[in-house]
């Protein structure tokens, strides 16, 4: 980044923001790189959390890489984090677009859609547990046939229900993002468009969507990074169940470290965590880094 | 970035700030200027009969003070082992004894009350033996049985009984041969809250000592070799899925929850006709069934035999009491305060008689007086009579067994029910945990 840097910004003089960053750095370092190395020292040692930490070189290391719980864990992890892409992303810059216009119905339907995204995970998955229940939920209660399915007692029906509720969630979030992009767009170029005589949906795979590039970037790295990290919401709707079925690689961790009381095993699993997550955003950044002079946002 | 003198100093400048953030999370720990402390589980109405022996004991003590402090259950689990693996735990522990009790002995963070229990020989006595299996661990006592004991029973709507024509279960067949019959009438035959795992659990453990008798179970506790793979495991593993092909349970008990209530809802309104649960459920259908219990409608019977088992029918399984044990790094007088709260403060008259009045059994011998004035005097006298006559009374295996053999358990009971594993892999995954 330094090589960039012109003369003129070099001959500024040294201000205070270094001081300025100090408490975001002690946070940082406080909450994120400290634990950080603490997990990366448990995770070569035996502990149960209660006893002496006893240090056992690489056996939690062995003991976690021989076991096929984590491949599976990984797999669902990866399943989970392809298919909620899938999923949220054209719903998402397809909402985020049509929430672009400026017609006043849009404006309020915007607000609507954005009620999920006030709701915590938790209150989220109590909710759609309460729906879905086979017995007293929806289906049951008001005696449609097609809702009233086991939904969360089926190792596949279960995982799309997972999906389903990710998304519910997270597509706010993502069609704001959009909207935004959408609404950075020059209006120049869709009226040379128009003149052109590109409908409507040329349009929109022609302009629309290359513009978007960035923003669609920006997206699916919280989108996948954030799906490394769901806990809450399958903890509370299937406890990574049926069997384990939906049992990610956070809930696997949990389930390692805090009920089976095996902290060296968990540690190892947060470490694959940490380097799965920092890869998939480093290749992400590396995709959306090669031609920088592509998108015509005005003042980019 | 090159590092300057100015970063530096930033950093210097942080370091403090980051030390008194980490000072701020040792404040918590227990004092130990007077007296001792005692943390237990919140929640009405066990809490308010918990804080009550605790306010009679320091009124009665004005020298030697208890201070107690409540959690929630989950929370509590968590709480309590990262306490004690800090050495900031309590006076007083309370727990489940078992297989986490032998874990805390294991890493000498608690009392050895063994020599004590034998100077209060009278007080020993004055418990429900059947308590102290799981308060010790290899022949030496680590935990004084407090509260209330809690087996599992099989209940059944007496409702949906006469409704099918039905006569509940006295034997294992029995149970096959109502299957079909309540099913036919768009009834489940079981309710089981599948997903909290324990509930399935409990299946297990009566079908292995029905058909083989507490010692299968018991060699498997102990890590005996191959000890899953018993012929009467295996046998009782493969009557459970025969049980479970014939649809015997609720349809998706894979995600009904035990602590939603969903499965106790399922029997009382009738949608169930049986369910094998703790014996706290009688309080929750009392609680919330409307006049299930006080119309009569509520049946409850011990585990029917298997044809051809060698298990005895006194046996029960569940939990035999809770437990309170000494924190090791405890002052010498703390430790004193908390050994005089176990002579004189925990199941005094008053609390047994709170107790009996919230439709639980303490596990004080000699209250049948007390059972039988009860409101509840029916079913207390039947908990009352299977605890104190089981010739053997099997803690919950995920209490018994330690922390880590119970999650393989739990994880492979699921998968058990789903019908995923045989009967075989089941043993194989167990054997690899216990004997380990």
């Amino acid at each position: 980044m330094s090589a960039v840097t012109g003369p003129a910004q070099r001959r500024r003089p040294r201000s205070a923001l270094p001081w300025l960053a100090t408490p975001a750095l002690v946070l940082f370092v406080g909450f994120a790189v400290v634990p950080l190395i603490g997990v990366f020292a448990l995770s070569f040692t035996t502990w149960d959390g209660i006893g002496s930490i006893r240090a056992t070189g690489l056996t939690s290391w062995r003991k976690v890489l021989t076991d096929p719980g984590l491949p599976h864990a990984l797999w669902v992890t990866f399943l989970v984090m392809a298919v909620s892409w899938a999923v949220q992303t054209p719903l998402s810059i397809l909402l985020g677009t049509f929430l672009a216009g400026r017609q006043r119905y849009r404006a309020v339907l915007g607000v609507v859609y954005l009620i999920p995204l006030m709701l915590s995970s938790a209150a989220i998955a109590l909710a759609y547990k309460a729906l879905l229940d086979p017995n007293f939920g929806l289906g049951a209660g008001l005696d449609i046939q097609a809702l009233s399915r086991d939904w969360l007692g089926r190792p596949g029906l279960a995982f799309g229900v997972v999906i389903f509720v990710v998304s519910w969630q997270f597509i706010p979030f993502h069609s704001l993002i959009y909207q935004g992009g959408v609404q950075q767009i020059p209006k120049s170029l869709y009226e040379a468009a128009q003149l052109d005589g590109a409908g409507r949906v040329r349009q929109f795979f022609s302009i629309t969507l290359p513009q978007l590039k960035y923003t669609i970037i920006t997206s699916s790295t919280l989108m996948v990074v954030g799906s490394l990290t769901f806990f809450d919401l399958i903890f509370i709707l299937t406890e990574g169940g049926p069997g384990d079925a939906t049992r990610v690689l956070a809930l696997d961790m949990y389930k390692r470290g805090f009920q089976a009381s095996l902290m060296g095993p968990a540690s190892v699993i947060a470490v694959i965590l940490v380097l799965v997550g920092l890869g998939l955003a480093l290749l992400l950044r590396r995709l959306g880094g090669r031609d920088a002079g592509a998108s015509q946002l005005e003042g980019a | 970035m090159a590092l300057s003198r100015r970063t530096l100093l930033g950093l210097a400048a942080a370091v403090p700030v980051s030390a008194a953030l980490t000072a701020c999370g040792g404040s918590s720990g227990p004092g130990k200027s007077t007296g001792a402390t005692y943390w237990y589980l919140n929640g009405q109405p066990q809490e308010g009969v918990r804080s009550g022996a605790v306010k009679a004991f320091n009124k009665a003590h004005p020298d030697t003070q208890i201070k107690d402090t409540t959690f929630q259950n989950d929370a509590y689990k968590t709480k309590i082992k990262t306490a004690i693996g800090a050495g900031e735990a309590p006076t007083i522990i309370w727990g489940w004894g078992g297989g986490t009790l032998r874990a805390y002995a294991e890493a000498g963070q608690v009392e050895d009350l063994t020599s004590w229990f034998g100077e209060h020989d009278a007080l020993k006595k004055s418990l429900f033996p059947s308590s102290f299996g799981a308060a010790t661990v290899d022949g030496k006592i680590y935990a004084m049985p407090c509260e209330t004991v809690q087996p599992i029973i099989l209940y059944y709507n007496r409702k949906v009984f006469d409704q099918v024509g039905a006569k509940p279960p006295e034997s294992w067949d029995d149970i096959m041969a109502l299957v079909p019959k309540f099913k036919n009438k768009g009834i489940a035959p079981f309710s089981l809250g599948g997903q909290s795992r324990w509930t399935n659990m409990m299946w297990l453990e009566f079908l292995f000592d029905r058909i083989g008798g507490s010692e299968v179970f018991q060699a498997a506790i102990e890590g005996e070799k191959n000890a899953w793979s018993h012929p009467d495991a295996i046998k009782a593993l493969t009557k459970l899925q025969e049980l479970v092909e014939a649809g015997g349970f609720v349809k998706g008990f894979s995600s009904i929850t035990a602590d939603s209530n969903a499965d106790q809802a399922l029997l009382y309104t009738g949608r169930a006709a049986m369910m094998l649960h703790g014996a706290w459920s009688y309080g929750i259908q009392q609680a919330d069934g409307g006049d299930f219990v006080s119309s009569g409608s509520l049946g409850y019977m011990t585990f029917p035999p298997v044809e051809g088992g060698k298990g005895d029918l006194s046996d029960t399984v569940g939990n035999p009491a809770q437990y309170l044990s000494i924190s090791s790094k405890a002052s010498a007088e703390e430790k004193k305060v908390a050994k005089e709260y176990f002579a004189k403060g925990v199941l005094q008259e008053e609390e047994v008689k709170q107790w009996i009045g919230n439709g639980s059994v303490p596990i004080k011998l000699g209250t049948e007086k007390l059972l039988a004035a009860s409101d509840n005097a029916e079913f207390l006298q039947f908990t009352y009579d299977i605890a104190s006559k089981a010739k053997v009374f099997v803690q919950s295996w995920d209490q018994a067994l330690s922390p880590t053999a119970a999650e393989t358990l739990l994880d492979n009971i699921v998968k058990l029910f789903q019908l995923s594993i045989s009967p075989k892999e089941f043993a194989t995954n167990l054997n690899a945990v216990t004997n380990a």
